[in-house]
Order: structure tokens, then C-alpha cells, then sequence
């Protein structure tokens, strides 16, 4: 019945803080090696739906199924998909009292179970990749809010993931630090990574998107493919919403 | 500068009443004065080996405390609130009245001088380490604490390599506090006789009587211990704050 090749499914999901309701009966699938770009006004439920994807958010109704286990409140199907989703945050949430490179070991080290040097070797390989392998052994606050967003994506993808997820990551950014981020999640993107980014730079939604999500109060309103939903939006709301966002 | 602060209420001290002073007892030019010093300051070892081994049990009780105070579950804050509020109402001197006469009689385990007053120092302690922990950890952001689920830590290995690391640099005056408290706390010990430095000093001031001299010098022990040891914090914050650059 359900595609196999679905690596999350939602389905009706919902989730209340005290009296708003943050999720309103939310359905989404995601396939395996899809790029999801979900845009709302802020306080649209779109941070909670992928936070409830990694279980940072508990769901109230509905079943969220991420790469076949259904998540509960069993620390089982917690274990299960331990390692599965990689986060990378809109405040970095480094560690400060950690290096970079102890920064991207730990998770290895302690939930994967590697040695310190199959660790570092994974650690420098994934420092390549976004381009800071240079600042190894310096302390987050020595880097710039670029490069720590870029060790933080780097500190996920050491432990392998199959899905990541991106909540706002460039919103904490100066203006010239955004490109050098979007660069490397347009790079992650190009080598098959699932991914569901959270984001409202269109022009990487345009670029790099299978499928475009727009929210508004808890509700997904608008779901297609970027370039049907940017030429000819379906609901009033999101034709709005990105004319704020063109003309800003 | 910073000196006079320190010697100016001395002199003033000397010198108001400068007639009734009788050094001789602690004067190390003599015999019987060197043999006094000796005696008094013999004391310092178990006051140090006292506080230290103290201040350890009550940071491990204090922590194992504040744990349980951070939970979501109500049950296990009432668990924190209730060993806080009663550990921290009773007074430290009855505290270690009641662990050297008092247990024994309920429990039939005898403690000798020093582990009662270990036990009682530490039992005192470990409530306010508690706090301390509690409010360090409190402290930390929640985005500390979803990072390290995003990397799928557990529990253990969050507290472990990421809150507490980050907690204990920010409680590290707090804790000093501690220490010099417990250094000072230990004296009440003297009261079942453990020979530290009060302790001595009380038996010195029997047999000389020179209660003026004798006691001084004891402030004196205590305020150099206890200058040791907030160098040896304020070094330890500068090494802490150093390696996070």
C-alpha cells in the first residue's frame, strides 16, 4: 500500500502548545533522496512539523513513520531511527567548550562506537566538504556564524544520516555568510541527500527543491513542485506570501 | 595597595590595646612559643584532609540531587525539594551533634570523630551543592540539549560531555564559595573532639591562658588557608575560561 521508497511519512498530524495549535491534521510524504523546501509566515507550524520529525517536538495525533518505524513514546523506535535524522539548527547550537573536531567526534564516538582515529578521519573528511578543515582545532567562537553553521551541518553528516533536516539555517546569518552556507547545502543536495530545509531563500528553493511546502497556521496550504507552485500558486495565501518575500 | 586593607585593621588592633598583649606564647624566638606554633598549626592537616574529603562527597550527593530536581516528572522533584528543605534547615552544629551521639543510638554504627564530622559536614553541604548544580545546569540552553539529541546522545553522555562540562565552568565560583565555607564549618567539629585547628587552639588556650594571642593566630590560620585557596579558584577560572578561548 505504502511506497516502500517513502523515507518519512505523515500522516494527520497534529500538535497543540497550551491552546494554539501548532499542527494542524499535517500529511506529508518524503521520498528517499527527495529535497523538500517548507515556507510560512513564522508561527505557520513549519519549524515544529520537522522538529516532530526527529521527536525535539512529541506529536499528539496522527503517525509519523520515519524510515519504516513509527515513531512513539517507546525509547525503542527512538533507538531505532537513532542516527537516521541529522539536524542542523537556525542557532548552530555548537558545543562551545568543544573544538571543532571534538564537535564532530563526539557523536561517532559515543553512539557509533568509533575509535578516536576512525572518528577524526571521518571528522576531516566531512570538514572537506564544507570547506573549513583548516579550522579543526579552533573553538566555535573563534569561527565565523558561517563556518559554525558549516561545522554544524558537518557535525551531522559524521554520523551519517539518511534525512537532514535544515531549521532556518541561514536566518541567524549576516548577509554575506548566507552563499558560503547555501553553497554546501546545494553541494550536500547534488549528492542525493534526503533533505527538508526549512528556509525563505527562494532562490535556493528554485535551484535546489523537488518539491516546495507552503504553511500557514499549522496547515500545509500549498504543495507542488517550485516551478509550478512559483508561476501559478493555487491559494491566495501563498501567492501573498511570496510577493512580500519578492518585493522585500 | 591591596595590602593595607589587610594590615590596617591589625595595627589598629595592636595598637589600641598594645599593654595587654602577651606574644611570648606564640613567639618562635623562644622555645616554649615555638614548641606553641607547632602545636597549633599541627592542626591544619586534619581541617584540610576534613574540608577536602567533605567537599567531595557533598559535590557527588549535592549532583546526584540536583538531577532528579531537573526532571520533567513531578515525583522527582519533590524527591530534590524535599532532601533540600530538611538537609538545609538543620544547623550544621546540630547536624554534628546528632550524626556522633544520635546515629549510633539508631543505627548502631559508631563513626569515629572524623568520618561523623566528614559525614555531618558533607550531609550539610550536599544540599546547597544541590542548588548550585540545579541552577548551573539550568542555565545551559535548550539548543544545547536538542543538539546533542540530534547526535542521538543518550542521557548519560549528554550530562557527561556536554551540559556539565559547560554547568561546572559557570558554577566554579559558587563552588569556591563552598570550599571556603567548608573550611570554615569544619571548626564546629572541634566541639566532639576532633583535633584540628580550633581544636587546638581551645586546648592551648586551657593550658596558657592567653586566649587573646592564641586566638588571633587562629583567625590567622584560617584567613591564609583560606586566601590559598581562592588563588587556587580564581587560577582555576582563568585556566577553564583560557582553553574555551
Amino acid at each position: 500500500m505504502s511506497n516502500d521508497q517513502n523515507l518519512i511519512e505523515m500522516r494527520g498530524v497534529s500538535k497543540h502548545f497550551g491552546d494554539f495549535q501548532a499542527l494542524k491534521d499535517v500529511t506529508l510524504d518524503v521520498k528517499l533522496g527527495e529535497r523538500v523546501v517548507v515556507c510560512g509566515p513564522s508561527g505557520s507550524g513549519k519549524s515544529t512539523l520537522i522538529r516532530c520529525i526527529n521527536r525535539l517536538e512529541v506529536h499528539e495525533a496522527g503517525d509519523i513513520i520515519v524510515d519504516g518505524v513509527t515513531l512513539n513514546d517507546s525509547q525503542e523506535s527512538l533507538d531505532k531511527i537513532s542516527g537516521t535524522v541529522g539536524m542542523v539548527f537556525q542557532q548552530f547550537n555548537l558545543f562551545p567548550h568543544l573544538t571543532v573536531l571534538e564537535n564532530l567526534t563526539l557523536g561517532p564516538r559515543r553512539v557509533l562506537g568509533l575509535s578516536e582515529d576512525e572518528a577524526k578521519k571521518r571528522a576531516m573528511l566531512y570538514l572537506e566538504r564544507v570547506q573549513i578543515p583548516d579550522q579543526a582545532d579552533k573553538f566555535p567562537r573563534q569561527l565565523s556564524g558561517g563556518q559554525q553553521q558549516r561545522v554544524a551541518i558537518a557535525r551531522s553528516l559524521c554520523m551519517e544520516p539518511r534525512i537532514m533536516l535544515f531549521d532556518e539555517p541561514t536566518s541567524a546569518l549576516d548577509p554575506e555568510m548566507i552563499a558560503e552556507v547555501l553553497e554546501v547545502m546545494t553541494e550536500l543536495a547534488k549528492s542525493g541527500m534526503t533533505m527538508i530545509v526549512v528556509t525563505h531563500e527562494m532562490g535556493f528553493a528554485r535551484r535546489v527543491a523537488d518539491k516546495m511546502v507552503f504553511m500557514d497556521k499549522g496547515e500545509i496550504v500549498e504543495i507542488g513542485a517550485p516551478e509550478d507552485v512559483f508561476t501559478a500558486p493555487k491559494s491566495t495565501r501563498f501567492a501573498a506570501f511570496i510577493k512580500q518575500i519578492l518585493n522585500h | 595597595m591591596k595590602r593595607i586593607y589587610i594590615l590596617l585593621p591589625l595595627f589598629l588592633l595592636l595598637a589600641g590595646c598594645s599593654g595587654n598583649w602577651g606574644w611570648y606564647v606564640v613567639d618562635p624566638s623562644t622555645t616554649n612559643g615555638a614548641n606553641n606554633l607547632r602545636f597549633m598549626m599541627s592542626g591544619a592537616y586534619n581541617t584540610i584532609l576534613m574540608s577536602l574529603t567533605a567537599i567531595l562527597i557533598s559535590i557527588t550527593v549535592g549532583l546526584l540531587v540536583a538531577l532528579p530536581g531537573l526532571s520533567k516528572k513531578k515525583r522527582w522533584r519533590a524527591v530534590n525539594r524535599t532532601y533540600v528543605e530538611i538537609v538545609r534547615a538543620v544547623p550544621i552544629l546540630v547536624l554534628i551533634l546528632w550524626v556522633y551521639y544520635g546515629l549510633p543510638q539508631l543505627s548502631g554504627i559508631t563513626l569515629n570523630v572524623f568520618w561523623a564530622g566528614v559525614l555531618a559536614l558533607a550531609l550539610s553541604d550536599s544540599a546547597f551543592q544541590a542548588e548550585i548544580f540545579r541552577a548551573g545546569i539550568q542555565s545551559i540552553s535548550k539548543g544545547q540539549y536538542e543538539a546533542a539529541q540530534s547526535i542521538s546522545l543518550n542521557y548519560r553522555d549528554t550530562m557527561r560531555y556536554v551540559i556539565l562540562p559547560q554547568a561546572i565552568r559557570r558554577i566554579l565560583p559558587a563552588l569556591g564559595n563552598q570550599l571556603v565555607y567548608m573550611l570554615k564549618m569544619s571548626s564546629l567539629v572541634s566541639v566532639i573532639g576532633m583535633q584540628e585547628l580550633t581544636r587546638k587552639a581551645n586546648e592551648l588556650v586551657v593550658s596558657e591562658y592567653r586566649p587573646l594571642e592564641i586566638y588571633t593566630i587562629l583567625v590567622l590560620e584560617y584567613l591564609v588557608l583560606i586566601l590559598i585557596v581562592s588563588a587556587g579558584v580564581r587560577w582555576l577560572e582563568r585556566r577553564m575560561n583560557s582553553s574555551e578561548a
